[in-house]
């Protein structure tokens, strides 16, 4: 079974053809991948559907726009993904 | 169908929000100036507009289903087919259904068919916002109402 990340991280890949190698937990997706919003709506989409669950991206844009939060907090991959995984057993709760 | 003001769609005749379906009824105007450039001596709806006439039905399926609270803005347009040459003057059914409902954004399948025969399809993305501008809202409301679009079917 693979990990949150790899999920993630071939998700990602695939989307936006970035070489998967170069595809880090430490990876920023905007600043150091290059990935625009729209590119991650589709990003969004494929995790939405991969983990059954709904990315708050609203709530979270809002936060960042606010100054309430960083984008590094919601987009650096491990981040993300420790956020995917609580959504997830939030889901399951 | 007025090319002119770029309402791509005449009357919604089912809307569906339990199912996140919706149908419109779309007739294409036996002349305009798009068919003398689109393209001289064989007119044909373009590929674009009956993107936008998908977009529209969808559009309207999202409106309803917020309530007239978001508008709907085209974001990505995916595995577009125009699968037939579409005239002056054919009788569009346009139908559409939601594929995903994200945070800000809605995915939809869309398809037009002419005589039972799809002729089109493709997969919309679209951005979801509050409404830029109460005028737009006010316009939308305006349309729905020009449309047939059931306003009873949003609460």
């Amino acid at each position: 079974m693979s990990s949150t990340f790899d999920t993630v991280a071939n998700i990602i890949a695939e989307t936006c053809d970035i070489p998967r190698d170069t595809i880090k937990p430490e990876s920023h997706a905007i600043n150091d991948l290059g990935i625009d919003s729209l590119d991650f709506l589709d990003i969004a989409f494929a995790i939405d559907k991969a983990f059954g669950i709904k990315l708050p991206l609203e709530q979270w844009t809002q936060e960042v726009n606010d100054g309430k939060a960083t984008t590094e907090q919601y987009f650096v991959l491990d981040n993300l993904c420790a956020r995917i995984d609580g959504l997830v057993a939030a889901k399951g709760a | 169908m007025r090319l002119e003001y770029f309402q791509l769609i005449d009357r919604i005749v089912a809307l569906d929000l339990d199912a996140r379906t919706v149908k419109a009824h779309a007739k294409i105007p036996p002349t305009s100036t798009i068919f003398e450039g689109h393209f001289p001596g064989h007119p044909l709806m373009p590929g674009v507009l009956l993107i936008e006439s998908m977009a529209q039905t969808s559009g309207w399926l999202i409106i309803g289903l917020t309530k007239f609270e978001r508008m709907a803005f085209l974001a990505s347009v995916r595995a577009a087919k125009l699968r037939t040459f579409v005239s002056p003057g054919q009788a569009l059914t346009v139908t559409a259904r939601i594929v995903h409902e994200g945070s800000g954004f809605t995915i939809t399948k869309a398809a037009i068919e002419v005589g039972g025969k799809v002729v089109a399809d493709s997969e919309l993305t679209f951005r979801l916002t509050p409404f830029p501008d109460p005028n737009l809202r006010a316009g939308m409301k305006l349309v729905a109402a020009a449309i047939d679009f059931p306003m009873t079917a949003c609460g």
